[in-house]
């Protein structure tokens, strides 16, 4: 199996997910250049955090008009699995690929901390790895991560069990203390209807060494890899 | 009509006769704007290049010292860290958001234009005191900017300093530290090459703003500076980001001759730096510079510091493959002039010739002062001041009034608004330990990065004070565990011209030369900042260290928490009592005065060597520096983070127990260590002469002081001290 990562001008965590997937997880991997309109046949892609288009009119606003972008919603329908991480969860809420949009930190500050997650499903192709409610570690660095929708999108998220990661205390427990960002219902991650596409604001790609103190990330693209060896896809 | 100008644009009578001397005519309007601003104190150094000249620049792993973009030390494996410290004050006291982020943005440029990718930034932020709006504005607009900027180029911003005083009240300093990796054979200079060479221009089009920034560096603040806003230049992150890769990959791909950012004094700074190397000259074509705005005069061109852009010389043939890249990334490239060999510097429009003038009068014929200085009024008294004429404090009441202090305060608030993780090398984070640890991908080495500079001791006694904030530096990398090796340095003073701001330059730079010199820790860039006044006065005089060190096994950084209960707590360096200068006596007896304690360079330099052996060997379970708010207060911090206590006793030394917990004189440390350990770290300090003191163990909930009759003394619970310490500075700043 094969990752791709998209590198829109101004992203700016490519080369992270990069060496965690090649150098620390020894992953086949190519970069897409935000011009190209082909995947080079990758079977996962990851749009990487950053600030694309410096962010300038609304983040992810721009980088969704690029051309690879109409590739990668082609790829979302046909079932392949995406994942939007930081600046990549907002340029799929942007291309429409996700329900909701972001608004600003409720601090109105940019945010770069650790906080713990919820992980609400263990059935994904993105959380296998994980306990059913584990509680995990992983860090934020962002100015726009409030996720927010409409009551009646979230209900459906809901029922359909889309919201996968939420902010929490270290034990579990839920509280405006231990939201980064004010987002609704304590978001933190959700996934399409379909679920092969996730967005989420916490950056896996920075907890996947000892040495930086984590491997809770590692554990979320080793998930990936092992759905992929036992759904015996990606292997020709 | 331009003698009428001159002194408006900075320059004295002397100056403005020199230049026709150099000319051999009176410059025009054109001629004498770019004179005048390279011959700002900004670009030209003119008051403090003699001081600077005592700076040790030498050394087995230096291979560039000051004078170029930055400078450059060999850390093996054909590798170079690249790093310099600049200073961007006045504009912030003017824009705060802008002119942090611009100065952010102009430190980057000096490190990728060497062909180094930026891998770190760290910042030195002083202001005045949080209970005026004015100054929470400068504050928040400050750190915002510098983390708008920052956050978007990618680059982690890892570590840095804050300090508050009244003295920065109207002109808050606003220091920056880029550091950038680079293989040993990629480094690129500033250099124009051979005459004929094209000079490229890319990045950002040209507009008003910046418009003589350098010569507003070089005056004092005042009323009407606030006037001068098209002074301070807007910065674009984004273009930046654009910037780094294009230039990086024409490096890569060895395209370029030379790169040179544009900086202080523009189009001409860098055209003429670059044209001086080699003896060169330069022709520019003003109508090929691309503008964002309209009917812009030549002058307006040739001294605009409109941000992100770099001038380029590309190798012979190769116009084309760099224009590709440019274009990959967005970005236009324009052919605005080429080196000549005439040693000249003209600037024409199409075929009028509108500027002519020798390049070395420009960079290497600007007058240079040696001022007159007198020592400090206040000096004497201070040296002098006897402590025994205060009242003895109620320690508790003490230690909670140093943990709440805006200078002693979790920084917090600061550093979680600058992504310090993006590159995924941070191993120990901001407010982790004394100094930012960074691993280096590829090697198992760690690069250790830390500023440091106590204004308020360089202003009682700026010999010691100069010392003690090389020391601190060094010191903070040691407890890492890494070896410190160079440092870069910004000078940020009042007016030079003023006999007393001269003495405090000329002390300080004495001292820091001192301590370079003796541990062996080079100066390879800096950057001076002059004319720090303002309504008020002069700031206190400020020096930062922005020191790197390396450590072999970056796994083996020690960090600032306790770890394990039932640890011992050591001291390294002894018991000290000096109380000058100290933070605690300005927050319990309202007073900033004493005797700066000295510092001992033999022991510091024991101790440094002690701190790497111990760490190397996994001796030290935590390590912390005694600096502000003293022994109490480093142990206090450690608590906290690891939210684990500790219980021990001081001595009976017959001095004031306030004195021995609250001084902050330099050369010592705490550790903790596994007891096992305890006799291979007494060995080891008694190899290095270092005194050691056993204090006690960590464990409990709260943090005990007791006396030699094992009666407590001072005593806080952890969840207390951390509620104080942790909140104190985002209180404020509600």
């Amino acid at each position: 199996m094969k990752f791709g990562i998209t590198v829109f001008p101004g992203s700016n965590c490519d080369a992270d997910c990069y060496y965690v997937l090649k150098d620390v997880m020894k992953y086949e991997v190519e970069y897409i250049w935000h011009r190209d309109t082909d995947l080079k046949g990758c079977d996962v892609i990851i749009l990487p955090g950053g600030f694309s288009y410096g962010d300038y009119l609304r983040t992810g606003a721009i980088a969704r008009f690029s051309p690879v972008m109409s590739r990668v919603v082609d790829f979302a329908r046909e079932g392949g699995l995406i994942i939007g991480i930081c600046n990549g969860f907002q340029i799929l809420l942007e291309a429409g690929l996700l329900p909701g949009a972001m608004l600003r930190n409720r601090s109105l500050r940019f945010v770069c901390t650790g906080v713990h997650l919820r992980v609400k499903r263990n059935d994904t192709p993105f959380s296998g790895f994980f306990a059913q409610n584990e509680i995990i570690s992983l860090p934020v660095a962002h100015g726009e991560g409030n996720y927010f929708c409409d009551p009646v999108t979230l209900a459906e998220m809901d029922r359909a069990g889309q919201i996968l990661f939420t902010y929490c205390g270290p034990g579990g427990e839920e509280g405006p203390e231990y939201n980064p960002n004010g987002s609704l219902a304590h978001i933190a991650g959700i996934t399409n209807k379909e679920g092969n596409v996730l967005g989420l604001m916490p950056h896996p790609e920075r907890a996947a060494e000892d040495l930086l103190g984590g491997r809770d990330g590692y554990k979320l693209f080793a998930s990936i890899g092992d759905y992929f060896s036992r759904s015996g896809k990606g292997e020709a | 009509m331009a003698h009428i100008s001159f002194i408006e644009m900075g320059l004295t009578q002397e100056e403005f006769e020199r230049i026709n001397m150099l000319l051999g005519r009176e410059p025009n309007e054109i001629e004498l704007g770019m004179f005048a601003v390279m011959w700002s104190e900004h670009c030209s150094y003119k008051n403090s290049r003699p001081l600077l000249s005592i700076f040790p620049t030498r050394g087995p792993r230096v291979i560039q010292g000051p004078g170029e973009n930055a400078g450059i030390i060999d850390i093996g494996d054909g590798q170079a860290l690249v790093f310099k410290i600049e200073s961007h004050n006045h504009p912030s006291a003017i824009e705060p958001y802008q002119g942090a982020a611009t100065g952010v943005g102009g430190i980057v440029r000096d490190i990728f234009t060497m062909g180094a990718r930026p891998v770190a930034l760290l910042n030195s932020l002083r202001f005045g005191e949080l209970d005026q709006p004015r100054v929470r504005e400068l504050f928040s607009g400050v750190v915002a900017g510098i983390s708008g900027y920052g956050n978007c180029i990618g680059i982690p911003n890892v570590g840095g300093e804050v300090f508050f005083h009244p003295s920065y009240r109207d002109n808050p300093l606003v220091n920056a530290m880029c550091v950038g990796l680079v293989a040993v054979d990629d480094i690129a200079y500033a250099v124009a090459g051979e005459p004929g060479s094209l000079l490229m221009l890319v990045g950002s089009k040209t507009g008003r703003d910046g418009i003589h920034g350098a010569t507003f560096a070089s005056e004092e603040l005042s009323e009407q500076s606030r006037d001068k806003r098209p002074a301070v230049q807007v910065g674009d992150p984004f273009m930046e980001k654009l910037l780094i890769e294009a230039c990086l990959q024409l490096i890569q791909e060895d395209l370029v001759v030379g790169m040179q950012d544009l900086g202080a004094a523009g189009l001409t700074g860098s055209v003429a730096e670059a044209a001086s190397k080699e003896c060169r000259g330069a022709v520019i074509d003003v109508l090929q510079v691309p503008r964002r705005e309209k009917d812009m005069t030549p002058y307006e061109v040739m001294l605009s510091e409109s941000q992100e852009r770099m001038l380029i010389i590309p190798r012979e043939g190769q116009e084309d493959r760099i224009r590709a890249i440019f274009e990959r990334w967005g970005l236009d490239a324009a052919v605005i002039g080429r080196v000549t060999g005439d040693g000249k510097f003209r600037v024409v429009a199409g075929e009028q010739e509108l500027a002519r003038i020798p390049v070395r009068a420009l960079t290497e014929e600007c007058p240079v002062y040696v001022r007159d200085e007198k020592e400090g009024d206040y000096f004497a008294a201070a040296c002098g001041y006897n402590f025994a004429q205060l009242s003895s404090p109620d320690l508790n009441q003490a230690l909670r009034g140093l943990l709440a202090s805006p200078n002693i305060a979790s920084k917090k608030w600061v550093y979680s608004q600058y992504d310090h993780q993006v590159m995924t090398n941070t191993v120990i984070p901001p407010g982790g330990g004394e100094a930012a640890l960074l691993r280096i991908k590829g090697t198992n080495k760690g690069m250790a990065l830390t500023i440091d500079g106590n204004s308020r001791l360089v202003y009682l006694d700026p010999y010691r004070g100069g010392l003690a904030a090389v020391c601190e530096a060094a010191r903070n990398i040691a407890c890492v565990g890494a070896k410190p090796l160079a440092f870069t340095n910004c000078l940020n003073f009042g007016n030079p011209e003023k006999l007393d701001i001269y003495w405090q330059l000329k002390q300080a730079i004495t001292g820091m030369a001192e301590a370079a010199a003796y541990l062996e820790t080079p100066v390879v860039s800096g950057n001076v900042s002059l004319y720090n006044e303002s309504a008020a006065g002069a700031v206190l005089p400020t020096p930062t260290v922005g020191m790197v060190g390396i450590i072999a096994d970056v796994s083996k950084g020690v960090t600032r928490s306790f770890k394990q209960r039932g640890d011992l707590i050591i001291l390294l360096g002894g018991f000290r009592d000096e109380l000058g200068g100290s933070e605690y006596i300005k927050t319990y007896h309202g007073l900033e005065t004493g005797a700066v304690p000295p510092v001992n360079l033999e022991a510091e330099k024991g101790l440094i060597e002690l701190l790497q052996e111990g760490a190397g060997k996994g001796l030290f379970q935590s390590c912390t520096d005694i600096s502000l708010g003293g022994l109490a207060i480093v142990l206090a911090k450690s608590a906290i983070i690891s939210g684990m206590g500790f219980d021990l006793s001081l001595p009976d030394l017959e001095k004031p127990m306030e004195a021995l917990l609250f001084s902050e004189a330099p050369g010592r440390v705490v550790v903790s260590l596994n007891p096992a350990n305890r006799k291979q770290v007494e060995q080891a300090a008694q190899k290095y002469g270092i005194f050691m003191d056993v204090l006690g163990y960590t464990g409990g909930e709260k943090m005990v002081f007791r006396n030699l009759n094992r009666e407590i003394i001072m005593a806080l619970k952890v969840e207390e001290a951390s509620q104080i310490w942790e909140e104190a500075l985002a209180c404020l700043m509600i």
